[in-house]
């Protein structure tokens, strides 16, 4: 497990407060409250998670236990420039599978990881919508069609200075 | 209609509506397997998680074979527990479970006492057919506890107990699929996590996967040492279940065999940590009697109830989620650590031995004594009170290793002065004994007049929560007992609130107090277990001639001697501790 210290600052813990209050302090809705605190943060720091566990009353060990169990929580943040690359059928078919695999062999991480100095996360998306494109890679807002394995060197040297 | 017939490996029974198939085939003396259930019903606690699928049954009309312990008897059932199929079915679910287990049998802490091991026994398995990967993963050490987690078959009893029966919530399965284990949040080693150290999750952990952190080999080391004076102290609940390693019956009193192989072993003084008990009582009924003169006289600031502090696993438990409260326990240490207070101060001086020569070793139902005795407080200038705490299934392996039979040995009377003790600090050992023991103790100081009868009948009981009103020369002491940390906090949350009637509560961690702590020989689910070692503790109590802890000789003297009064500015250096507030351990862990 990677464990990445931040202080919830003030705003963002009163936000936090704000979403448990609004299912009620609910146990029941933790799934829902873990939800919604992903889509603030953009992951699930240890320190979400003791803030929820605080709120909804329920043992840190087990919110924890439900980060871990569905893949969908992430507990590291993505990166400043978050890839995301579409495996839906069409893209899957024209080849994004290597495309994925050179995006992970540049930078040498995983689905789901992001690099050490926070700068490109890989996620995987199912049909973006954009079938005529395929393969189709989104970093950030930007959209890339027809990318093929050996642009990708190319693509990431965009975002070099950032 | 009520009741339901069934039939049950051709046998034909009626149980009441809700009964499973499991207890209904109990109720006819078929065994079926069981590896997660557990059922304390006793205590009313019970995991029924129905993951394991080892207890599966065949239930004529239907396709799928039934776990007996979450399937609810049905009018007219045909159940049959051991066709064909049936073992089939179970010898596979055995043999999955095994692919993945480290086979370090013969050198297991559990070996012997594995349910794991025992089912496979039964089961006949000679030989496993699936192969695959093993998962792994780190081992955790604490100052009680060791997790093994490779040899977890995640059944999940220890998270029932520490969620629903302990509401401590430091363990939960987490991650899922092959990669699933039960840890503490963050995966954190149970150390930083709020773990109380009760040890309910050892006590029901059916494979080593939980289990105690083991001190023997030290004990046996300063044993061997020439320049070491080795002491020792049995709490006591020990004696009311040391016997059951050695295949005695459940509830046989084994104190006076405890005794000699505690002097087999070599220990230079054999002393009972019912002694501090007795002074535990005096402490501690004189503090609860200050508070209720000051109660009486009509100070509002006086901090009623009083609890009683001598778990150290509910200390731990108040100081993580109480702290805002922790002027109401009383400030008496526990028996264990008072008894070591006094042995390297008054004791040692008395047989003329310097405090670093002195090891303390006690022998404790109890794994949060082995956190305990570790705690900074309870020591001086880094020599602790008490060396050593080994749980009473530690001290049946010393016994064996040492090649004696506990049945064969006689009985023997514990060394002078701090082997002497009353009947009022044997029941320390049971939940409700505590209680019962100040109250003969300050009826009498508080009233000035002699108790009639001793046995407070009302106190006593397996109950979560108790309460009972006492007579004080007309006024009604309110008593109020738990056992297991949730039923604890109930009455917290009342105080906390402001709605406690209570003047006085005992609260202990364990199931039915000390007898069912986490040291003791494993109850493997069987609370009439639990039941025999309560009686044996109450026997021992009517056994004795002096039943209150004021009339002990040895504690007279102690003060008379050594201490002044209770509640001295020596006693309170020596016998009297503060607690802190444990951080609801906020993630710091890297
Ligand atoms: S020792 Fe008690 S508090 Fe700690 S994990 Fe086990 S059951 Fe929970
Ligand atoms: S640690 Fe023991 S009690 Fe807990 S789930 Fe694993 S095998 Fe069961
Ligand atoms: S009830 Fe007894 S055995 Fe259990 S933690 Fe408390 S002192 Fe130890
Ligand atoms: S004992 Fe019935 S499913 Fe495990």
């Amino acid at each position: 497990m990677t464990s990445i210290k931040v202080e919830l600052k003030q705003h963002q813990a009163e936000k936090l407060r704000e979403v448990c209050r609004s299912f009620g302090n609910q146990e029941g809705e933790l799934i829902n409250v873990l939800h919604k605190a992903q889509g603030i943060f953009g992951y699930l720091p240890a320190e979400v998670q003791e803030m929820v566990a605080e709120e909804l009353n329920v043992p840190v060990a087990r919110v924890y236990g439900v980060v871990t169990f569905y893949s969908f929580f992430s507990m590291i943040p993505k990166g400043r420039n978050p890839i995301s690359i579409c495996t839906g059928t069409a893209c899957y078919v024209r080849g994004a599978e290597k495309v994925l695999d050179e995006f992970r062999k540049q930078l040498s991480i995983g689905i789901g990881e992001t690099t050490p100095d926070g700068k490109f996360s890989i996620n995987c998306l199912r049909c973006v919508g954009a079938c005529g494109l395929a393969p189709v890679v989104m970093i950030g807002e930007k959209t890339y069609g027809r990318v093929a394995p050996d642009e990708v060197k190319a693509i990431l040297k965009e975002y070099e200075n950032d | 209609m009520n009741t339901i017939n069934l039939t049950i490996d051709k046998k034909p029974v009626s149980v009441p509506a809700g009964t499973t198939v499991l207890e209904a085939a109990r109720s006819l003396g078929i065994q079926i397997p069981t590896l997660c259930y557990l059922g304390l019903h006793d205590l009313n606690i019970e995991n029924k998680p129905a993951g394991c699928r080892i207890c599966v049954v065949e239930v004529e009309g239907r396709r799928n074979l039934a776990p007996a312990c979450a399937t609810d008897c049905a009018e007219g059932m045909v159940v049959s527990t051991h066709n064909i199929r049936v073992l089939n079915a179970r010898r596979t679910v055995m043999e999955l479970i095994l692919s993945d287990h480290p086979f370090e049998c013969l050198t297991c802490a559990k070996n012997g006492t594995c349910d794991l091991q025992s089912m496979a026994q039964e089961l006949g398995i000679r030989e496993i057919h699936y192969q695959g990967e093993k998962s792994t993963y780190r081992k955790d050490t604490s100052p009680s506890i060791i997790r093994d987690v490779d040899k977890c078959i995640l059944c999940r009893r220890c998270e029932m107990m520490c969620n629903d029966f302990q509401t401590v919530g430091a363990l939960s399965g987490v991650n899922r699929g092959f990669q699933a284990v039960v840890a503490p949040a963050f995966e954190m080693n149970l150390e930083y996590s709020s773990c109380t150290y009760c040890g309910q999750c050892v006590a029901v952990c059916p494979t080593a996967a939980l289990t105690e952190v083991d001190h023997t080999g030290k004990v046996l080391r300063a044993l061997a040492d020439p320049g070491k004076t080795v002491i020792v102290q049995t709490a006591p609940a020990v004696r009311a279940a040391l016997g059951e390693a050695f295949g005695m019956e459940p509830g046989t009193l084994v104190t006076g065999k405890m005794v000699s192989a505690l002097r087999e072993l070599g220990f230079d003084h054999v002393f009972d940590t019912d002694f501090a008990a007795d002074l535990t009582i005096m402490e501690e009924g004189t503090e609860l009697l200050g508070r209720l003169t000051r109660f009486l006289e009509g100070d509002k600031q006086v901090r009623l109830p009083i609890l009683t502090s001598c778990c150290p696993a509910w200390v731990n438990f108040f100081e993580t989620y109480f702290a805002d409260m922790k002027d109401i326990p009383s400030t008496a240490r526990s028996p264990q650590q008072m008894f070591g207070s006094i042995a390297k101060t008054w004791f040692a001086e008395r047989i003329g031995v310097n405090r670093e020569d002195l090891v303390v070793v006690s022998i404790m139902p109890c794994l949060a004594k082995k956190y305990e005795c570790q705690r900074e407080e309870f020591s001086v200038d880094g020599n602790p009170d008490v060396d050593y705490a080994l749980t009473t299934r530690e001290l049946a392996n010393l016994i064996k290793q040492a090649n004696l039979d506990l049945k064969q040995l006689p009985d023997s009377d514990f060394d002078q002065p701090m082997g002497e003790s009353t009947g009022a600090a044997v029941i320390f050992g049971t939940t409700g004994g505590v209680i019962e023991a100040a109250v003969r103790t300050a009826y009498e100081i508080h009233t000035g007049k002699s108790l009639n009868r001793v046995d407070f009948k009302e106190l006593r009981g397996l109950e979560n929560i108790r309460s009972a009103t006492v007579d004080f020369n007309g006024f009604p002491l309110r008593i109020g007992i738990a056992h297991g940390l949730g039923n604890a906090r109930k009455l917290l949350e009342e105080i906390r609130e402001g709605k406690s009637e209570y003047h006085a509560i005992e609260i202990m961690a364990c199931p039915g107090g000390c007898i069912g702590g986490g040291g003791q020989p494993l109850h493997h689910g069987d609370s009439s277990i639990l039941k025999a070692r309560q009686k044996a503790i109450y026997t021992e109590d009517e056994l004795k001639v002096i039943r209150k802890s004021h009339e002990n000789p040895a504690i007279q003297e102690l003060y008379a001697s050594f201490l002044g009064q209770p509640l001295s500015e020596k006693a309170h250096h020596l016998l009297h501790t503060h607690y802190f507030e444990k951080k609801k351990r906020k993630v710091s862990i890297g």
